[in-house]
C-alpha cells in the first residue's frame, strides 16, 4: 500500500506526462490526443510503480513485458519512457519526424524498451499470449501486461487471442482495456456495441476486474488483485475519460486523432498547470 | 543430362521413381529440429495432419500448439513467441497463411523482425480437387515483396526437409512453400543444398535456352529437357529454390550463355518466378523470355495431371515455350 503522499506524487507525475503529451503533439503537428491523455494515469502507474524494469537495461531478461496493442496512443508511452529514463526528454521533439526513433506508431526495432511493433489494431493481445506461453515454457516469472483499446475489440483477432488465453489459463497475462467508449467514427456503442463487455470476457474464461482508470490508487489495487489470481488470465476493464485533464477534450471523440494547435495547447497547458498547483498544495 | 555433380536421383525418369509430397519433407524436418533445437515450437490452425505437424506434436507435445481455426491468431501468437527466444513454425494452407493473415505477418513478424518461419501448404493448382479456394497461386508474390524475409520453394521432399532444417539457422522470418500432391524425388541425401545458389540440374553441351523452374514444377521442366534432347534441342534446367534472396548473378550468367529464358512455376506468372526473373533481366540483360504458369486466372477442381494440361503448364507446354523462345532469338 502506498501512502497518500506517494499517491499524490504519482498523480503529479501523471500530470507532468499530460503536459509533455500536449507539447510533444504540438511539436509533431499530427497524432492522437484523447487516448494518450486518458491513459496517462495508467502509464504513470506502470512505469513509476508496477513494472519490474530497468530503463538503463531495457533488454533485461526478467523484465515485465508491457505490450501496447493500440499503438496509436504511443505519445503517452514515449513520454512516460522518457521521464523514466529510457531516453532524453528532449528527444520527444522528434516524434513522427524523419530519422526519429519515435515512429508515428511504435516500432520495436527502432527504440529499445518497446516489446512489439504495433498500430494495426487487434494484434497485441495475441502477441501477449505468445509471450506468456513462451514465458511459461521457460518457467519465467515475469508478468505480461497487455494494454488494449475498447474499439479494437471489434477486431476478430482479439477474440481469437482471448479464447486461446482462456484455453491455456495464462494467469501471467494481465490485460488492461482502456474502456473510454470512443473510437474514430463515434462512440463504441453507436459504431458497434461492445456491451455486455465484462460478461464477454467471463464467457471466454477470464477473470475480470472493473476499475476507474483515472484513479491511480484504485488502479494499483486492481493490479495487485489481478496478481493474486493464479488460474486464469485477467482482464482489468479500466474506465477512463478520453482527453482527461483538458476540459475541452474530455469525452469528445473528435479529439481521438488530432493534435492541438498553438492556442489549444496553451489553453490545455494552463488547465494542467492549475491541476499541478492543486496537487502540490495537497502534498504539503 | 542430369548434372552428375549434384548426385541427383538416377531413377528420376523411371516409372518406379519414388513419390512424396514436399509437405512430408517439412514434417520430417520439424522432427529433426525438435530433436536438436529446444527453442523450436510448432503451431497449426487445425491442420496438423495435412500440414504434417503430427509427428512433431506426438514427440514434443509441450512445444506444439493447435490454435484452432484461427490463422490470424496463429501468426500473432507466434510473433510474440518469436520475440521471446522461441523459433516458431506456423503451418496452414498458403491461401490462409500467408493469405488470410498477410497483414498480421507483415506487421508483427516481418516488420517486427520476429523469428517466425511461415509454412504455406497446398500451394499451386496441383492441390487438385479441392478447387481454387484452396490452391494458393499468389503466395510467392505476396511474400517476396516484403523486405526482411527469405522465401524458399523446395523442389521435392528431400529438399523440403533440408530447407526446413536450414531455416532455423536464419535469424528472422522465412517463408517456406509446400505442396499437397506426391511428386518425384529429384534430389538425394547427397545433393548439396545451398539455399543461396541457383543450381543447374540439367546440363548440355550447346544449350539454346535456360529453363528456370521452382518447386515440383522442376520435374516437368526436366522431362521436357530430356525429350527436347532427343529432338535435337539442347537446354539447361535450373532449380530456383530460393526466391528471396534471389541469385541474380546466376540468372544473368545463364541468360548470357543461352540467350533466352523460360520460367516454370505453379503460381501466377505475375509476381511469381517469371516476374522475378524478368525484373532481374530487365535491369541487367534484357533477354527473350517465355512464362509457364498461371496466366492471370484462378484454377479449378480436377486431378493435378488434368489441371496441368488444361492450364498449359505441363511437359508439352514447356517444350512449346522452349521452341517459341528460341525462335525469338535474333
Amino acid at each position: 500500500m502506498l501512502t497518500a503522499q506517494e499517491i499524490i506524487t504519482l498523480e503529479l507525475k501523471a500530470n507532468e506526462v499530460r503536459k509533455l503529451i500536449i507539447s510533444t503533439l504540438l511539436e509533431a503537428k499530427s497524432g492522437h490526443s484523447a487516448g494518450p491523455l486518458g491513459m496517462s494515469d495508467i502509464f504513470t502507474a506502470f512505469y513509476f510503480n508496477i513494472l519490474h524494469h530497468d530503463p538503463k537495461n531495457p533488454e533485461m531478461e526478467d523484465r515485465d513485458r508491457l505490450i501496447l496493442s493500440n499503438g496509436h496512443i504511443c505519445p503517452v508511452r514515449y513520454v512516460a519512457m522518457a521521464l523514466a529514463g529510457y531516453f532524453p526528454v528532449d528527444e520527444l521533439k522528434t516524434l513522427r519526424k524523419i530519422n526519429s526513433r519515435l515512429q508515428g506508431h511504435p516500432h520495436r526495432s527502432a527504440l529499445p524498451g518497446l516489446e512489439t511493433t504495433s498500430g494495426p489494431l487487434g494484434e497485441g493481445l495475441s502477441q501477449s499470449v505468445g509471450i506468456a506461453l513462451a514465458a511459461k515454457m521457460d518457467k519465467k516469472k515475469f508478468y505480461i501486461y497487455c494494454l488494449t483499446s475498447d474499439g479494437e475489440h471489434q477486431e476478430g483477432n482479439t477474440w481469437e487471442a482471448a479464447m486461446m488465453a482462456g484455453k491455456y489459463k495464462l494467469s501471467n497475462l494481465i490485460q488492461v482495456v482502456d474502456r473510454n467508449d470512443i473510437q474514430i467514427d463515434g462512440t463504441t456503442e453507436d459504431v458497434m456495441p461492445l456491451e455486455p463487455f465484462k460478461a464477454k470476457y467471463e464467457a471466454f474464461n477470464w477473470a475480470t476486474i472493473e476499475v476507474d482508470g483515472n484513479n491511480i490508487s484504485s488502479f494499483l489495487d486492481a493490479v495487485n488483485a489481478a496478481k493474486a489470481i493464479h488460474d486464469k488470465p485477467i482482464c482489468i476493464i479500466a474506465d477512463t475519460i478520453p482527453g482527461k485533464g483538458v476540459s475541452f477534450m474530455e469525452n469528445n471523440y473528435t479529439w481521438h486523432g488530432k493534435p492541438p494547435n498553438a492556442d489549444e495547447a496553451a489553453k490545455a497547458l494552463a488547465e494542467l498547470q492549475v491541476i499541478e498547483e492543486t496537487l502540490k498544495r495537497e502534498l504539503q | 543430362m542430369l548434372n552428375p555433380y549434384l548426385k541427383l536421383n538416377q531413377k528420376l525418369f523411371e516409372e518406379t521413381v519414388e513419390l512424396q509430397p514436399t509437405r512430408s519433407g517439412y514434417g520430417e524436418g520439424l522432427v529433426v529440429l525438435g530433436d536438436t533445437n529446444p527453442n523450436v515450437v510448432v503451431l497449426t490452425a487445425d491442420l496438423s495432419e495435412s500440414t504434417k505437424c503430427e509427428k512433431f506434436a506426438e514427440k514434443y507435445p509441450d512445444r506444439f500448439f493447435d490454435v484452432g481455426v484461427a490463422e490470424q491468431n496463429m501468426a500473432t501468437v507466434a510473433a510474440g513467441m518469436g520475440v521471446t527466444g522461441k523459433i516458431p513454425y506456423i503451418s496452414s494452407y498458403a491461401t490462409f497463411n500467408p493469405g488470410r493473415n498477410w497483414e498480421q505477418i507483415r506487421t508483427t513478424i516481418v516488420y517486427n523482425h520476429s523469428n517466425v518461419k511461415i509454412a504455406g501448404h497446398h500451394s499451386g493448382i496441383m492441390t487438385g480437387p479441392d478447387g481454387a479456394t484452396h490452391q494458393a497461386t499468389e503466395d510467392i508474390a505476396i511474400t517476396r515483396c516484403w523486405p526482411n524475409i527469405q522465401v524458399f520453394v523446395p523442389c521435392d521432399a528431400m529438399e523440403a526437409k533440408k530447407a526446413t532444417i536450414q531455416s532455423a539457422q536464419i535469424d528472422g522470418p522465412v517463408y517456406l512453400r509446400f505442396s499437397r500432391d506426391k511428386t518425384p524425388l529429384i534430389t538425394t541425401e547427397e545433393t548439396p543444398f545451398d539455399a543461396k545458389k541457383i543450381q543447374t540440374f540439367w546440363v548440355s553441351e550447346n544449350p539454346q535456352t535456360t529453363i528456370f523452374a521452382t518447386g515440383y514444377m522442376l520435374y516437368y521442366a526436366l522431362l521436357a529437357a530430356k525429350e527436347l534432347e532427343t529432338e535435337g534441342i539442347q537446354v539447361l534446367v535450373a532449380n530456383v529454390c530460393a526466391i528471396k534472396p534471389i541469385d541474380g548473378e546466376t540468372i544473368v550468367t545463364l541468360a548470357q550463355k543461352t540467350g533466352s529464358i523460360v520460367s516454370v512455376e505453379d503460381h501466377q506468372v505475375a509476381g511469381g518466378l517469371g516476374g522475378l526473373i524478368a525484373e532481374v533481366l530487365a535491369k541487367n540483360l534484357p533477354t527473350p523470355m517465355e512464362f509457364i504458369g498461371l496466366q492471370d486466372t484462378f484454377g479449378e477442381s480436377g486431378s493435378p495431371k488434368e489441371l496441368l494440361e488444361k492450364y498449359n503448364m505441363g511437359k508439352n507446354a514447356i517444350k512449346e515455350a522452349v521452341k517459341k523462345v528460341i525462335a525469338r532469338k535474333k
